[in-house]
């Protein structure tokens, strides 16, 4: 280890780490990009990749999101949005979860979803991806629906959870292992130009009361599909709630959530208690 | 009575955005769903005042109502 921080402090430039050098530490000294990571920011000493992340995100907090473990629950249009912005934000850990495969009418809007990848599984794509943005980052692919049943041992030892599924009964499922589990969930849903999000803090069953009248499995996604551009402006909306609550910092979106029509341009706040 | 009416998403098409009209007195939110010829299964958030309100809940002279339909793909 004294090694491996004498390397990277000699290679800082400034109290920045150059991707080479991190690259170069982990050959020379036969470690994984991951561990000279964590050993960088453990020194205080950032990737540079992360510069941009400054201001806004300390050294000290950009440790906090690299042991940051967060479970994105489906892969497809917000899914693959919420994994792209997590690991170029630097979370350390991301379980991905889906059972599909991708299908030819996912490449409107699926952003993991590509000509080369139709009839491959969506989690594994999420790790592929990731790999080719931000290798420090481990992706746990796991191609299996979440379910009630495997939903304890799935969110295990996970600090926050994105929701990205496509359906209400699997969603209040996740919400209810959530609370069991009392793990914040980032709760994001769309169709056709409309798309709503909230967090549900542990013991505020937020989930429950917003679906507690809908006995369909859809909404308004079921006629209306959806295009490209909702799924990007939900997520990236979820993904600021992820980091928030990751590091305790600024407002939640808690007990209240933002209904959004791009249709109209509007943006209501509604009550949800 | 007169009650104010925001509808939201799809809720608008063929209707409108915001609308006030008169309700006989002890009408309820069901009333203005039924009135406006809304599928019950096209509204499952419902406020009135601000307020989460359901179906049966009774209206005010002056109350507002907004009615949200279900959203639920990812």
């Amino acid at each position: 280890m004294k090694e491996l921080n004498d390397f990277l402090s000699k290679n800082a430039q400034g109290d920045l780490i150059p991707w080479q050098a991190q690259v170069q530490a982990a050959e020379e000294l036969g470690l994984s990009l991951r561990d000279v990571e964590k050993a960088a920011l453990t020194l205080n000493l950032l990737p540079a990749r992360y510069q941009r992340n400054r201001q806004t995100i300390s050294t000290a907090d950009q440790l906090k999101l690299f042991e940051s473990k967060v479970a994105v629950i489906g892969c497809g249009g917000l899914g693959g949005y919420i994994i792209e912005e997590l690991s170029r934000l630097g979370v350390g850990t991301i379980k991905a979860v889906d059972p599909d495969v991708f299908e030819e009418h996912n490449l409107n809007r699926q952003v993991l979803c590509r000509v080369s990848n139709l009839g491959k599984s969506k989690a594994r794509a999420a790790e592929v991806r990731v790999h080719e943005i931000n290798p420090a980052v481990k992706v746990i692919p796991i191609k299996d629906a979440f379910s009630r049943y495997n939903g304890m041992k799935l969110l295990e030892d996970i600090h926050v959870v994105a929701d990205a599924l496509d359906n209400v009964p699997t969603r209040i499922d996740l919400a209810r292992v959530c609370e069991t589990l009392e793990i914040p969930l980032v709760h994001g849903t769309i169709g056709g130009w409309y798309g709503q999000v909230t967090t549900q803090w542990p013991g505020e069953g937020t989930i429950q009361k917003i679906y507690r009248d809908c006995a369909e499995t859809q909404g308004v996604e079921r006629t209306l599909g959806n295009p490209a551009f909702t799924p990007a402006v939900i997520a990236s909306l979820e993904v600021a709630e992820i980091c928030k609550a990751l590091l305790d910092q600024g407002t939640s979106l808690r007990q209240r959530m933002l209904f959004i029509n791009m249709l109209d341009m509007e943006i209501d706040e509604i009550q949800v208690c | 009575m007169r009650v104010t009416t925001k509808l939201f998403a799809t809720l608008r098409r063929g209707r409108f955005d915001i609308d006030t009209f008169d309700l006989p007195e002890g009408a309820t939110v069901d009333d203005i769903i039924t009135k406006l010829g809304i599928p019950e299964n096209e509204v499952t958030l419902i406020f009135v005042n601000g307020r989460r309100a359901d179906r049966a809940t009774q209206l005010a002279d002056g109350d507002s109502v907004a009615l949200f339909p279900p959203v639920g793909g990812g």
